[in-house]
């Protein structure tokens, strides 16, 4: 009787332990909820399409960051993506195995890196390389393009859409790379025996067989993209101006909360900015489900094999 | 045979393609870890790590109490996030094929995946607003919500790993099942589940957005757990943006220390903890 | 005598495990040679080593000579590449390509090879569903993806992808493994109506069936050669013990 008492106790026990991560995420909505229920009251979806972000007159609208955030991320993602399949496809396919490993890791360094030092970094040295080396070429070879012209600050749009990149390419290439291993051999084999050549068998039976897992890695990392605070608020010259150029400085929705938020002096600005984290989190929600959603069907796939 | 042709060139382009973006990827690692080595290595001395910062305009000084600082989250974050993190995994991989665990576990992938700075909003909410003061706790509360999930999927994990013949034998013994989880399940998996919280822990120790409106910084010693804190990645930022040289310096010898700390964690679970529990394991797939 | 196998003294290794000692044998061409033999003798493996799948498996090793149509496909001028066009294969799980639909499938070879036109690839397509007896059920859904097919018709369709490249050789790797006896009848079937233009090679683990298709045996045994001959000399006379305990299944 004593034993059967204890156990429903330390049953309990976990169980309250293990809901409270649970209530967290519902504390977590609701509390930032209530807080940003005023901005959301003032402006509607006035906030979300209009530019003015004005503190003293208090008028917010939040399209420019809004702008910043999707714009760099997706810039991220354009470049981080084909490197990412590269580093995936050499260390699952073309590497000796003695370099697999070794290489693997250091790319996997890149991930551990935090993201401060990124900044770090990128003001001293990925801001001025780009001033003085990256934006001039540009400029002189594709300037008639308005994505390349303006002043050359270094800090901008940019630069920041470099560093996320770098920032994701662990995330995408180390999924990418384990979704490539579990295609089972009897799929580059039949391309072979088909007398494909090396890359093609990569990319008719891998990537084939691999997309789905890919789109998850893909979408994970746009996550991660759209979340990050610190190495982009340091380095992408936090202006709130919509521009077609990439050379311009721009503001990120992480950003202005991460500048702004010890010195909302006013409950309105504070709510404001409170909306725009509370964007932020159903955003990431909704694409980090989908990314789940999408490696667990390929996971799925192989159990059921 | 001029289709023959192009095949292997085109070939010979994409393997060498997949070769250069490998070597693209270690360029900005080479240009991160020189930077900070180098940079960094002629500004830390002994100072760096005994004295507070000094005013503007004064050379010297160090971050002493931001390293401290740090520390000092970390310590209070472990102290909540872990009883939480395990005792949620030991539910979950123990008792845990019901419609409620799967909540708390979606809870805890949502978690995961909530931008760290949306994580500070949130701290700073439930701690700072009402207690109208940046604190300590407030930062070691949102840290700790990042190592949650990390925690606590690592401990399933790790749990499910422990045999169930293992289970059945303690019971067998007379032994009341939470007696058995304790002695026997967790302390075999007690190895991974430490090298789960190692990783949290170095996940958090270079977080520098949830502390922005939480921890906040000082420039003093900690003064007590509800007042503000400083702590190494926010110090680094707060120099790294500020316009003089002297504290640019400080900012690297920060970087390389902090990087050192992440490193120095990461590798004890890689080459510390893991051998032994993979000893272990292949000794429970002998019997 | 374009597609004509010749090997002599073929030694195949995985790392340190000699997988074949000293393989020689002649296989003509348009008929249906079976290779049989327990599990683990290096059947397998023997046919790998015909269109150079072997050398594709880490720390694989070999030495010898295959002659294709004379001409040895070891050398040092030839290409796999070209080889593997020529010489066709059939896996023991059917392995279509998921993400391609089922005409995409047959016409993957002939993509790679440069034929891009509509109409060119229509027919090839159309005749190689055909040949593989696979075309009637499929023909109102060749946009469907190739793994919604049912097993035994995956492994049609492979053999039609097989078929598309208009190979000399086609290589059997115990296609029937894997299927239901209707299946394995419509695919023996078909092993009949593609000797007229093929010279085929089938492993099977299943002598019956050996048997049924083959014009020639060869019997397999611990990574050698043990007996080749007409499949019915081999079946009613064998001239090594061996065999013999083999095909009335005193062991293996």
């Amino acid at each position: 009787m004593k034993i059967k008492s204890a156990d429903l106790w330390f049953k309990k026990a976990a169980a309250i332990l293990a809901l409270s991560a649970a209530a967290l995420v519902i504390l977590l909505v609701c509390s930032m909820a209530y807080y940003a229920l005023p901005a959301i009251r003032k402006f509607g979806l006035h906030f979300l399409h209009t530019s003015t972000w004005d503190p003293v007159k208090e008028i917010f609208g939040a399209l420019p960051f809004i702008y910043g955030t999707v714009i760099s991320s997706a810039l991220a993602l354009l470049m981080a993506l084909p490197v990412s399949l590269g580093i995936a496809v050499y260390l699952a396919e073309l590497a000796p195995c003695c370099l697999r490993e070794p290489l693997s890791f250091l790319i996997e360094l890149l991930a551990a890196i935090p993201s401060v030092v990124y900044g770090l970094w990128g003001i001293f040295f990925l801001a001025p390389f780009l001033r003085e080396t990256v934006q001039p070429f540009l400029f002189r070879y594709f300037g008639f393009l308005p994505l390349f012209q303006g002043e050359f600050y270094g800090v901008g749009m940019l630069s920041a859409a470099i560093i996320l990149s770098i920032m994701i390419i662990p995330t995408i290439s180390s999924i990418s790379r384990e979704v490539f291993l579990t295609v089972p051999s009897a799929q580059r084999e039949a391309a072979l025996a088909l007398g494909a050549t090396r890359w093609e068998t990569i990319r008719l039976a891998v990537l084939g067989y691999a997309r789905s897992g890919v789109l998850g890695a893909v979408i994970l990392g746009l996550g991660r993209a759209l979340g990050e605070t610190m190495a982009v608020t340091m380095v992408i010259g936090n202006r709130p101006e919509i521009s077609g150029s990439l050379f311009a400085p721009a503001y990120t929705m992480a950003s202005v909360i991460a500048n702004e938020f010890s010195e909302a002096t006013t409950d309105l600005y504070l709510s404001a900015l409170i909306e725009i984290g509370f964007i932020l989190f159903f955003v990431t929600l909704i694409i980090n489900i989908a990314a789940r959603a999408l490696i667990w069907r390929v996971s799925a796939k192989i159990k059921a094999k | 045979m001029n289709i023959y042709i192009k095949r292997k060139i085109i070939n010979k382009l994409m393997c060498g393609a997949a070769f250069f973006s490998a070597l693209l990827t270690l360029a900005p690692l080479i240009s991160i870890f020189g930077y900070v080595i180098s940079k960094g290595i002629t500004s830390v001395n002994f100072d760096f790590f005994t004295h507070l910062p000094m005013p503007v305009g004064e050379h010297g000084g160090g971050m002493s109490n931001a390293i401290v600082g740090t520390l000092i989250l970390i310590g209070l974050s472990c102290l909540w996030a872990i009883p939480l993190g395990v005792f949620g995994g030991v539910y979950l991989a123990e008792f845990g094929n019901n419609k409620f665990a799967a909540a708390v576990r979606f809870s805890a992938d949502v978690l995961n995946g909530i931008p760290s700075i949306v994580i500070g909003i949130f701290a700073y909410t439930v701690f700072v607003l009402p207690m109208k003061s940046f604190s300590a706790i407030s930062g070691a509360f949102a840290l700790g919500i990042i190592m949650v999930p990390t925690i606590m999927r690592a401990t399933e994990e790790m749990l499910r790993m422990v045999p169930f013949a293992l289970r059945e034998a303690a019971l067998a013994l007379g032994v009341s099942q939470s007696r058995m989880i304790v002695s026997i399940v967790l302390k075999t998996a007690l190895p991974g589940i430490l090298t789960g919280i190692l990783l949290a822990i170095a996940r958090i120790a270079g977080e520098t957005a949830p502390l922005l409106f939480t921890a906040f910084g000082n420039r003093f010693w900690p003064q007590g757990l509800n007042q503000p804190i400083a702590a190494l990645p926010l110090q680094i930022f707060n120099y790294a943006i500020s316009p003089y040289d002297d504290w640019h310096r400080q900012a690297w010898a920060g970087a390389l220390v902090l990087i050192l700390m992440v490193f120095l964690i990461s590798l004890l679970t890689r080459f510390v903890i893991k051998p032994k529990y993979r000893r272990k394991e292949m000794i429970w797939k002998q019997k | 005598m374009e597609a004509e196998i010749k090997v002599s003294n073929l030694y195949a290794y995985f790392g340190s495990i000699c997988a074949l000692r000293g393989i020689n044998i002649s296989i003509k061409e348009k008929v249906v040679t079976a290779v049989i033999g327990p599990s683990g003798c290096g059947k397998s493996t023997f046919i790998r080593c015909i269109n150079r799948l072997h050398e594709v498996v880490p720390e694989a090793k070999l030495s010898g000579e295959v002659l294709l149509g004379g001409k040895d496909i070891y050398s040092a001028d030839a290409d796999p590449i070209l080889i593997r066009r020529k010489i066709g294969m059939v896996f023991q799980r059917p392995n279509p390509f998921p993400a391609l639909s089922i005409y995409d499938n047959v016409a993957a070879g002939l993509k790679l090879n440069g034929i891009k036109r509509k109409n060119d690839l229509d027919g090839i397509v159309e005749r190689s569903l055909k040949m593989s007896a696979l075309w009637g059920e499929v023909k109102d859904k060749l946009n469907a993806s190739g793994v919604s097919l049912s097993g035994g018709q995956q492994q049609r369709l492979c053999i039609a992808r097989a078929l598309a490249v208009a190979p000399e050789v086609i290589l059997f790797d115990e296609p029937c493994s894997a299927l239901d006896p209707i299946s394995t009848g419509k695919i023996e079937e078909l092993l009949f109506q593609l000797k007229k233009n093929y010279t085929i090679i089938i492993v099977t683990h299943n002598m019956q069936q050996a048997a049924r298709v083959s014009d020639y045996t060869a019997f397999f045994l611990l990574g050698e050669l043990v007996e080749f001959d007409k499949t019915q000399d081999i079946f009613t006379k064998p001239k090594d013990n061996r065999t013999e305990d083999y095909i009335t299944g005193r062991f293996g």
